[in-house]
């Protein structure tokens, strides 16, 4: 019954597998049909992989070398001043601590609600999800501008336990647990499976090497009643568990600029703000993951047009909810009239800072709901032009949303005559070095998804054979 | 006739930024209002967290003068509680305090720790304002730092650990003043100190962390005015002491605070952010206050 799922899969495999191969998998009743394609990654090795490697690694080490001239020169260098002391690396740590949260939503939540369609796109999913949130989380060395001093945060004598920050740091660090507990408890099956097939099929080097991982993490699975029901039972668990967990987080993470009483930051709707505008962007990040995956491995028969339609859905609902967030925001500071608070809005809106305020509308705002809302463009095509401007534009958001409070002058003249456009606002001007830094993070995530699906099976191969049986009645 | 700091107040509620007026008050706390630790406190004792008195005792911060210390122990008399005076009627914006200030501390062009704003008065007419830290009772930069680095002593200084910080610029987010600067760059060379670095005197500054005013703390215990009183030509700042009640400026006036502070309308400045600032504003540059004064 279940290789008819995937029929097509199969189909791909038959020439890649070795007559014996073929007869050893029709036999064994427990081996998934697609095994070879979930393990092709890990063996295969095609053309563009060590010059992509290559590429993105000198990009990484870019990165390296630009905050070490940072670090050297000082903070300074990357644009910042007294009149914009927050501007880049703050985004940057809110924007990709907020992609890692695609992860989370496409498993827990496609998991808690039962969405079988799910099945093909965990792996992904959850591996985008941890390589990127330890990326966003190295951007609290750059933002320091004592990084050396860092190890102050794990040092409780000196923990101030009233600051948002602090928390920010236990927030991450426990969703950093929690994402790669998310990611290691489903592979414990697929490690035994690719073990045995690998056992089967191959005696190279390397995959002697897996062999040996895969009999760390999976050796002691023999898919029993019982540990199966423990195993379920433990990943139903963590998805319900870092739900919660990734709100909190990001919540946090907004108190950081949302505790003070600087105009723009001071926001009851920051927290909400925050965990949609992650959610937004994760899930477009994990569509970008999908569509790359597809196309370099050749997993069209699994990851199929449908799969990113549904996504494109569920990033048009995240994507609406956001737009209409920042709606009620802009909206009550700017009719407010306060100084302080009429005259950032004003700035976004039409003065310093309306560009890239306005590419965030059309390119986050506009453009998806109208790619999904026609049905000619909702296609996968559409659906990842639509996932790559969020991605783009929600780091742009993020520009807009640390930036102007942090230039906006607090300290005016009691009648504020300077008006709105007027007063000693401060620029922040964008240097080489965080660009360089931002590229590097940027080309880490690729780089670290390269090197995870050299080792691990690429298909949840375990999950998928367990639901392809009610996806039929589905289809 | 409306009194003239009662509309410098309204138009400060209006604009946010307020120089609001105070009935002066000897700088003791005010009741009204929750500040941040007692909205922790009421926060986690709503919570059904107060039970965990440790954590309860952490939340209320590394700062002094938190009314749970103050019911726990018995607080020790601080000598001194330091405050300052200024008198804008005088200010020229002459900007000699800023000078004097860099100078003595070895301070970039753009680390005004002691900055003077020009204004402008309904009257559409310039006036200057000196602003140093507030060294506000309450202080909003303390209890963000994730590292204790800041803290406020017995004697009332909100003061920096450079040892410590290590450069996070949240406080620089909480201060409702713009009273923090950070070492962007390496620091400039100093000459031999009088004190050691330290928080009193952080010079030189220590780079990749947060600096501000700090009323030239190593220089109060000798009897020495901080270095921007000194410098002032127009007696416009005054280093004050609440517990002795009395106020000194740089060219010799010395005035019992209170009274002073009353007879000329003193007022503080954002007020209405709940910081409790120890810097006292005498309006009236421009404004024509002393008229109106006259009434109270
Ligand atoms: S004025 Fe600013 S830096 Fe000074 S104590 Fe108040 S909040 Fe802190
Ligand atoms: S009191 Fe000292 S540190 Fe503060 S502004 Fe005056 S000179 Fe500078």
């Amino acid at each position: 019954m279940t290789d008819h799922t995937y029929h097509s899969a199969s189909s791909v495999s038959e020439p890649r597998s070795t007559p014996g191969a073929l007869v050893t998998l029709t036999e064994s009743s427990a081996m998934p049909p697609y095994m070879q394609e979930a393990m092709r990654p890990v063996l295969e090795t095609p053309r563009w992989w060590w010059p992509s490697v290559a590429v993105l690694s000198a990009i990484v080490i870019a990165g390296i070398g630009a905050w070490a001239v940072q670090v050297t020169d000082g903070l300074g260098v990357s644009g910042y001043s007294d009149k914009a002391f927050w501007a880049v690396y703050e985004a940057d740590l809110v924007a990709f601590i907020g992609v890692s949260y695609g992860g989370a939503v496409v498993s827990a939540i496609l998991r808690l609600t039962n969405a079988t369609w799910r099945a093909p796109l965990t792996r992904i999913a959850e591996a985008t999800a941890l390589v990127t949130l330890p990326v966003g989380m190295l951007f609290i060395i750059p933002h320091l501008g004592s990084p050396w001093r860092i190890w102050e945060l794990v040092w409780p004598p000196y923990w101030n336990l009233s600051s948002p920050i602090l928390w920010d740091f236990f927030a991450v660090s426990t969703y950093l647990l929690a994402t790669a507990v998310f990611f290691y408890l489903p592979l414990i099956p697929d490690a035994a499976l690719a073990r045995r097939w690998l056992g089967e099929h191959e005696t190279s080097i390397r995959a002697r090497v897996c062999r040996q991982l895969y009999t760390l993490i999976g050796g002691r699975w023999r898919g029993t009643p019982e540990q199966s029901k423990l195993l379920n039972g433990a990943i139903g668990l963590v998805a319900i568990m870092i739900i919660p967990m990734a709100v909190s987080v990001h919540s946090v993470l907004s108190f950081a600029f949302a505790s003070s009483s600087r105009p723009g930051y001071l926001e009851t709707i920051f927290p909400v703000y925050f965990v949609v505008a992650a959610l937004y962007s994760g899930v477009a990040l994990v569509v970008i993951a999908l569509a790359a995956c597809r196309r370099l491995w050749k997993l069209d028969a699994f990851i199929e047009p449908r799969h990113f339609v549904r996504l494109g859905f569920v990033m048009l609902a995240f994507g609406a909810a956001y737009l209409y967030l920042t709606f009620t925001e802009y909206l009550v500071d700017g009719y407010s009239g306060t100084v302080g608070n009429a005259a950032w809005v004003h700035q976004i809106l039409v003065g310093r800072y309306w560009i890239p305020f306005w590419f965030y509308f059309v390119a986050a705002g506009v453009f998806p709901i109208a790619i999904m809302a026609i049905r000619a463009t909702r296609t996968v095509a559409g659906v990842v032009t639509a996932a790559a401007l969020v991605v783009v534009a929600m780091w742009v958001k993020r520009l807009v949303i640390v930036i102007p409070p942090a230039t906006e002058p607090i300290v005016r003249s009691p009648l504020g005559s300077a008006g709105l456009l007027g007063g000693n606002w401060g620029t922040y001007h964008f240097t080489w070095e965080p660009v360089t830094i931002t590229l590097a993070a940027t080309a880490a995530i690729p780089l670290l998804l390269l090197i995870v699906f050299r080792f691990v099976p690429i298909l949840p191969v375990a999950e998928m054979e367990e639901l392809a049986m009610p996806e039929e009645g589905l289809r | 006739m409306t009194r003239i700091t009662t509309d410098t107040g309204q138009i400060g509620a209006g604009g946010g930024d307020d120089l609001n007026p105070q009935v002066a008050d000897g700088g003791k706390r005010h009741s009204g209002s929750l500040g941040r630790r007692e909205f922790l406190l009421t926060a986690a004792g709503g919570l059904g967290l107060a039970a965990l008195a440790g954590v309860t005792e952490e939340l209320v911060g590394p700062s002094g003068n938190s009314q749970l210390a103050s019911m726990s122990v018995p607080e020790q008399v601080a000598t001194h509680q330091w405050a300052m005076v200024i008198d804008l009627r005088y200010c020229n914006g002459c900007k000699l305090c800023t000078a004097g200030c860099q100078a003595a501390h070895y301070l970039h062009q753009d680390q005004t720790w002691i900055r003077v704003f020009t204004m402008r008065n309904a009257a559409g007419d310039t006036y200057h304002m000196p602003r140093p830290c507030m060294m506000c009772e309450d202080p909003p930069c303390v209890p963000v730092c994730p590292v204790s680095a800041n803290f406020r002593t017995d004697e009332g200084l909100v003061l920096v650990d450079q040892s410590r910080c290590i450069g996070t610029r949240i406080c620089m987010n909480s201060c409702p003043y713009e009273a923090r600067y950070f070492n962007w760059t390496s620091p400039l060379a100093v000459a031999r100190q009088p004190f050691p670095q330290e928080p009193e005197w952080p010079v030189p500054q220590v780079e990749g962390t947060v600096g501000k005013c700090i009323f030239c703390a190593a220089m109060l215990p000798s009897g020495q005015l901080p270095e921007c009183v000194t410098r002032c030509p127009m007696g416009v700042l005054y280093l004050g002491d609440l517990e002795a009640d009395v106020a000194v400026n740089g060219i010799g006036n010395t005035v019992k605070l209170s009274e002073f502070i009353a007879d000329n309308d003193g007022v503080k400045f954002k007020e209405s952010y709940g910081t409790h600032p120890r810097v006292f504003y005498i309006p009236g540059h421009g404004q024509d206050l002393e008229a109106d004064a006259d009434a109270t």
